[in-house]
């Protein structure tokens, strides 16, 4: 891969129609050193010039039968496939989390927030697992804001698939009031075990309903999303992935 | 041939439609519950564009896999003519 010569690493951002986050993700990513967005539309069968995809937020058709439902079958997904198979960095946010669940890359299923009600909030989220790839910036920083927007971000998932995502540290953003409490009060959306952020088996794949690239520049409030993006470039520039 | 697909929420699955829809119903003066919100999906399929032993594994294949979320909902396939 030779990142150590570029010092840059190449992320794809696929845009399927409908996607409305698209240019907020190559714009934050491209503000940080170390990474270089890219537009890959959906129609494109390959990502062999990337070394990591994101799958932005948006209504990818319109979210037509079931969010992420028709997305699922774009040509470029059989790519992301691959690519999270190979272990290299699939980020799936809002409806890209969606689109990872219904492609079945992530366990379980987003469904109809509980309200009924489209959420447009900045939320308080624990980092329940540092030792991730998106999250090894973190450090000492336990509770985030991000903000939210999502008509369908509760997590369901049955008891079993549950139990297994909390005993082996896969679920990594939980809704918490301020204090780092994980509380009915500070659940948004009805979320099984206020799951805001989940990985996969691998450790490759992360899908998260908060959007950590509308918090990256600080005019705008809030600057916790650069860690997950920072995160990425020192998983790049790591030996374990300069070796793999 | 006409194909009717109904896709529901799964019985343990919280249905907050179906709730909102119960609480509507009471100023109808009406107790309900369990209620369940789904959607039908039609469509027809010309003769001849699939053999004909293999439609009903294909129509099962669409449900499952497109038309409905195993995760959360259930399908019924019915096979009109």
């Amino acid at each position: 891969m030779q990142v150590g010569y570029r010092s840059i690493a190449r992320l794809a951002v696929v845009q399927f129609p409908g996607s409305n986050c698209d240019m907020d993700c190559v714009w934050a990513i491209n503000s940080l050193l170390g990474l270089k967005a890219k537009l890959v539309w959906h129609k494109e069968t390959k990502l062999s010039d990337f070394d990591g995809v994101v799958l932005p937020g948006g209504f990818s058709y319109g979210d037509y039968l079931r969010p992420g439902a028709i997305a699922r079958f774009s040509p470029i997904m059989d790519a992301v496939r691959d690519f999270a198979e190979e272990g290299k960095p699939v980020l799936g946010i809002c409806n890209g989390f969606q689109i990872l669940c219904e492609a079945g890359l992530l366990p379980g299923a987003l469904v109809r927030n509980r309200s009924l009600r489209f959420v447009c909030d900045r939320v308080w989220l624990k980092v329940e697992n540092k030792k991730t790839i998106f999250t090894s910036r973190f450090g000492e920083v336990d509770v985030i804001r991000l903000p939210i927007a999502h008509g369908d971000g509760c997590y369901y998932a049955d008891e079993a698939t549950l139990g297994q995502l909390e005993k082996e540290g896969r679920v990594v953003f939980r809704y918490v009031n301020r204090d780092g409490v994980a509380d009915v009060a500070s659940n948004p959306n009805g979320s099984c075990n206020n799951i805001a952020g989940i990985l996969n088996e691998k450790g490759n794949v992360l899908g998260l309903m908060p959007h950590p690239e509308r918090a990256v520049f600080e005019n705008l409030g809030l600057t916790y999303g650069r860690l997950i993006f920072n995160s990425i470039v020192d998983y790049f520039l790591s030996d374990e992935y300069r070796w793999s | 041939m006409k194909v009717h697909v109904e896709v529901k929420p799964k019985s343990g699955v919280l249905d907050p439609q179906g709730n909102a829809v119960l609480e509507a119903m009471r100023h109808f003066g009406l107790e309900a519950r369990n209620c369940r919100v789904g959607k039908i999906i039609e469509f027809e399929i010309a003769d001849g564009t699939i053999r004909r032993e293999e439609i009903e594994n294909k129509l099962h294949e669409v449900s499952r896999d497109l038309l409905s979320n195993p995760v959360i909902e259930d399908y019924k396939l019915q096979i009109e003519g």
